[in-house]
């Protein structure tokens, strides 16, 4: 088992490497030169060479590359073309608010996904699973920005229960903060459910046929003791750990949410900085959101193998 | 010394100190950004919405009135000693929010520092500039290298910020993060793509007209939040409404919408000069370009994409500058005449044109409007929806056809003409030339006369809209949504908020 | 999932029995029938649409729904339902071609990589978890930037983005069939590497393959409806689903018909290619989750 975690763990290490400089060779491949937007709009040529000096972009590729990973490696991720914010202070102020919309979307997606996952299982073959999966399944096959400016129309617009978009951090109000970010992380929550809820159904299935479960009821439990206290224990297990998984996936969602919704997170800093050619806010914000993804993986992987002592050998 | 400081108080018609004696204000006023910012050093600053937050942050020397006249700010006057030889008198006892004094060494500091900063961005606009001196602590001496009306013109905005010299000098090239200037409000916390919070100044020049202990700049880019919030009383202005949204927001009896006319344009640039691309047929002949002209009714475009708040023009000079040129006047959509001037100049149709937009929606929509209007008169235009990133750089490399990129326009018509139109002008990416459109620009640089640059400029006008390099299509408006409580908003064309002289209330 | 095998059939070839155990559950048949709906809306899109979809009117600008106009109209005065079943063929083709890419690089990386194992598999392994880091719509917008806005390159970038995870369950379902006996029988008779690949290895990976693809369609839907959303998808004026959202974003308080339609089609379609896609999990690997 150790040799298994060892050899994830040091996995981990090229393959953020292939990130950065994937991240790196697709922005070079992007057409629109970072120093005429940086230009402004009399983009006067004297200035956009000053500008490509200043910045490096002038020498060759390999040697911006170098430039930028050898500060990386030595935890300094540039700054902000277009601000001139250190890139590392631009995440710490963004990431907490992705970070509060993570959370809550994890919350909204378990709070629905895991009991509808569990009545389905329980009720297998009736019409209430047949309304979980078909609910489970439309959440799934929503598209985000769509179901956002939906919920908009709806919730803001038509009823004015909340407001449209904006955000407000959970210092400052905490009550305001809530307003702003239920409806985005319902947004990203329902599909999230979904995946949960069929986890959950089928962790279950799995778990009610085993013997100690056929125990239990041999003795006489009532039926839904049985489920929540002996089941669901043994199937929440692999359940969490897909969920740990998801939750990378919740990152790359919010991209789009985050636009719809005006939040001002990871999502819509790193896609207003792929528009503005903003460089190292791009590879910054990517090679953290891969680290994160990468190290959620590794998460699920080692929580996995200690479930489940069969791999260990594997 | 402390003397003399109290005699510039006095000179400057008002003591801080009585002012702050008084109730200071406690209010806050909230405006609605349509986007972020960009670096907050007005040296290499370079978007609109900045420029926006430099009002209450940075003075300039000059600013413009509504009828783009030229107004003193820091400095007090100016007179040409010749044509050659500007004389800046300042403002005595302005001080910087550092404290510092806003003098004449400040001046010149700020003014080298917009020329020679790598990367700044104000170098074209003072390129005539030679060297700035100054003559006494409340003099300068600005020396041209050819004559250059326009030049008070560029000290009207960025280029005329002067900023603190110690602060600039302690900060470098970071000073864009805590810029310290003359404004009426100083720099307290940004957060990128969220809010900019300035503080109020009480040792600004100007303190009686200002009403607001703090000012929050808020960004909210989708224009529907951006009203929600305005309606629910969340910010006090929203900047930049939606066209489209005008019609509802003045249904609302607590909104004040304003529509009013902005120094810039939206224009078709046609590439007929740079590269293989300009000698398709639209580039190569201008009688194509006059029959793709008429096919265009301006006047529907503008009703079907702004509802006809925008107006419908012919020339790059704004309708409110006295220079603005009447006698050209966007022609009538006539489709028989395009057809004729099709099979006078020869060409296949239907004739192919690619056009370049931005991919926000309305400039689709720009584009959509046209293609369809011009298909009946024999084009097909192909409109490429490009990020403006790929726009900017396919411009400049001559890789288009006809492209979509407007201009946010200048006080001087020279801003909006010389660097398009001139040859091999910084932003003639089209590569248009014309002897005559080149002497009538640099005469008209090089007088002062008002009534003899208007002559020039009504030339210029008149040949473009001959040789169609630009097809102007509207002259835009800007639409600022505030609260009916709020008073004392100026609506220039450059569409800056004021915070001079605003006010709240209760 | 699809409960016991009745021995009658356990006989019966594989084949069979997939498609007896898919056309036993009821929601992956109403899928089926669904999707097959929208792809005959595409094939048929010049036959059916009530009107010309990019025929302007400005006399009809944002009409909302009426018996004229079903869907009412839009910002330029062009029929919605009209521009929503033309937008059908975009859409599916974003989702078929798309997919198509996918499978074409994934599949025989993933081969390669499960068969060749060692170094190769080692470098292709890490890339792949490379590619899945990044967040997927950053990497289609840098494609679909990099090659140029339309809706063939947006079905390339969308194609190479979805490919990892082709690559992904190819090699996991090649290393199964790797340790086959026959395989390593085939192998062992002096067969040739490729030889053994495609005639013992591939069938093994179809099943799999197909599944991902069923799903990976309604999720190339929705990645082509984003990037035209954003703006990097189809061209004005022909319509898709994307991109008639991209416009309705501007009125959503005035005209919200813009937003509903385009929306609920994609939903509509994305839902049945996963129902569809469930319905084969479950009859081509009763296995599976």
């Amino acid at each position: 088992m150790k040799g298994h975690l060892g050899k994830r763990i040091l996995q981990v290490i090229p393959t953020l490497l292939l990130v950065s400089i994937l991240v790196f060779c697709l922005q070079q491949l992007m057409p629109g030169d970072p120093a005429m937007v940086l230009a402004g709009e009399e983009r006067d040529p004297n200035v956009i060479a000053q500008i490509r000096a200043e910045l490096w972009l002038d020498r060759p590729l390999p040697i911006q590359y170098l430039h930028w990973i050898g500060g990386v490696l030595q935890g300094d991720l540039g700054f902000s073309w277009r601000i001139r914010q250190p890139v590392l202070q631009l995440v710490a102020t963004k990431l907490p608010v992705t970070l509060q919309l993570g959370a809550m979307a994890f919350a909204i997606a378990v709070g629905i996904g895991v009991p509808a996952g569990i009545l389905s299982a329980v009720k297998r073959n009736t019409k209430w699973d047949y309304l979980a999966n078909g609910i489970g399944l439309a959440g799934l096959s929503t598209p985000n920005f769509w179901l956002g400016i939906m919920l908009i129309l709806l919730v803001s617009v038509k009823l004015g229960w909340l407001p449209p978009s904006g955000y407000v951090p959970l210092s400052e109000d905490w009550r305001q903060s809530l307003a702003t970010t239920i409806m985005p992380a319902f947004v990203l929550g329902n599909a999230i459910a979904a995946v949960l809820m069929r986890h959950t159904r089928s962790a279950m299935l799995t778990a009610m046929d085993q013997d100690y479960v056929r125990t239990a009821r041999a003795k006489g439990l009532g039926e839904w003791r049985v489920v929540l206290k002996h089941a669901l224990r043994n199937a929440l297990v692999p359940v969490v750990t897909l969920g740990a998984l998801e939750l990378g996936t919740l990152l790359s969602g919010a991209v789009l949410t985050e636009q719809v919704f005006s939040i001002p997170g990871f999502g819509k800093l790193i896609v207003d900085a792929v528009f503005n050619r903003d460089y190292p806010v791009v590879q910054g914000v990517v090679l953290v959101t891969a680290t994160i993804y990468v190290l959620l993986n590794l998460l699920a992987d080692v929580l996995y193998v200690v479930i489940n002592p069969r791999l260990r050998d594997a | 010394m402390r003397r003399l400081l109290f005699a510039a108080t006095v000179l400057a018609g008002i003591t801080p100190a009585a002012v702050r004696a008084q109730d200071a204000p406690t209010q806050t006023l909230r405006i609605a950004l349509a986007e972020d910012g960009d670096i907050l050093d007005p040296t290499i600053a370079r978007t609109f919405v900045g420029r926006i937050v430099f009002a209450g942050l940075c003075d300039k020397l000059f600013d413009i009135n509504e009828k783009l006249e030229i107004v003193p700010q820091l400095a007090a006057s100016y007179e040409w000693a010749d044509p050659k030889t500007l004389i800046l008198h300042l403002r005595p006892g302005v001080k910087f929010h550092d404290g510092t004094d806003m003098d004449a060494t400040a001046v010149k500091y700020s003014l080298d520092r917009h020329v020679n900063l790598p990367g700044s961005t104000r170098k074209a606009e003072l390129g005539a500039m030679d060297q700035a001196v100054m003559v006494d602590p409340l003099t300068v001496k600005v020396l041209l290298k050819t004559p250059s009306s326009p030049f008070v013109a560029q000290l009207t905005d960025r280029a005329g910020m002067i900023v603190s010299p110690k602060a600039a000098e302690a900060a470098g090239k970071d000073f864009g993060l805590h810029p310290v200037c003359a404004g009426p409000f100083k720099f307290t916390e940004r957060v990128a793509q969220d809010h900019i919070t300035l503080d109020r100044f009480p040792d600004y020049w100007d303190a009686k007209n200002i009403h607001f202990a703090r000012v929050i700049y808020r960004v909210i880019v989708d224009n529907s939040a951006k009203l929600a919030n305005l309606q629910a009383g969340a910010v006090e202005i929203a900047e930049r409404l939606a066209a489209t949204d005008v019609g509802d927001a003045r249904k609302d009896p607590k909104l004040n919408i304003m529509v009013f006319p902005s120094l810039g344009y939206q224009s078709l640039n046609i590439n007929v000069g740079n590269g293989p691309k300009s000698k398709l047929p639209l580039g190569a002949s201008a009688l194509v370009r006059k029959a793709f002209e008429l096919s265009i009714d301006r006047t529907a475009l503008m009703q079907v994409v702004t509802n006809g708040l925008f107006t419908p023009t012919a020339q790059g000079i704004p309708p409110t500058s006295p220079y603005y040129a009447g006698e050209v006047k966007p022609p009538e959509r006539d489709i028989a005449k395009a057809k004729a001037l099709l099979a006078q100049a020869g060409v296949k149709t239907p004739v192919t044109i690619n056009l370049t937009v931005s991919t926000s929606p309305d400039q689709r929509q720009v584009g959509e409007v046209i293609q369809s209007m011009a298909s009946e008169a024999g084009f097909d235009v192909k409109v490429q929806a490009t990020e403006f990133a790929s726009m900017l750089s396919a411009e400049g490399t001559g890789d288009f056809e006809a492209s979509g990129i407007g201009w946010s326009g200048r006080a001087d018509p020279d801003g909006n003409l010389y660097s398009f139109l001139y040859t091999n002008g910084p932003l003639n990416d089209w590569k248009y030339s014309n002897k005559d459109v080149d002497t009538w620009l640099d005469a008209a640089r090089a007088t002062t006369d008002v009534p003899q640059r208007k002559a020039l400029y009504a030339k210029v006008v008149a040949q473009v809209e001959q040789d169609l390099p630009i097809l102007y299509l509207d002259s835009n408006a800007w639409i600022t949504g505030a609260s009916k409580k709020l008073t004392g908003f100026r609506p220039i064309a450059d569409g800056m908020v004021r915070l001079q002289g605003l006010e709240l209330s209760k | 999932m699809a409960g016991a095998i009745p021995k009658a059939h356990a006989a019966q070839s594989p084949t069979k029995l997939a498609v007896w155990r898919f056309c036993r559950r009821p929601a992956a048949l109403i899928g089926l029938f669904i999707v097959t709906v929208f792809i005959l809306v595409a094939l048929l899109a010049p036959w059916i649409s009530p009107y010309d979809p990019i025929k302007t009117s400005w006399t009809m600008i944002r009409k909302a729904p009426s018996w004229t106009n079903w869907m009412g109209t839009d910002e330029n005065g062009r029929d919605v339902i009209s521009r929503v079943i033309w937008g059908a063929r975009a859409s599916m083709m974003a989702g078929v071609v798309s997919v198509g890419i996918a499978a074409g690089i994934g599949v025989p990386a993933g081969l390669i990589a499960g068969f060749v194992g060692g170094r190769t598999d080692m470098l292709l392994s890490r890339l792949v978890d490379a590619m899945l880091a990044v967040p997927n719509l950053i990497l289609a917008i840098a494609l679909a930037a990099f090659l140029g806005p339309s809706l063939q390159n947006a079905m390339i970038a969308i194609g190479i983005t979805a490919a990892p995870v082709f690559m992904r369950v190819s090699r996991g379902a090649t290393m199964d069939a790797a340790t086959n006996d026959y395989v390593e029988a085939a192998r062992a008779l002096g067969n040739p590497a490729w030889r053994v690949a495609i005639r013992h290895i591939l069938p093994n990976i179809v099943p799999p393959v197909l599944v991902q693809a069923t799903l990976a369609i309604a999720g190339a839907i929705i990645a082509e409806a984003a990037l035209s959303f954003l703006g990097l998808g189809q061209q004005p004026p022909a319509p898709s689903w994307g991109s008639m959202l991209n416009s309705a974003q501007r009125f959503l308080t005035q005209a919200p018909w813009l937003a509903i339609f385009p929306g609920a089609a994609i939903f509509l379609c994305v839902l049945s290619f996963n129902l569809v896609g469930d319905g084969l999990r479950d009859a081509l690997d009763p296995r599976g989750k």
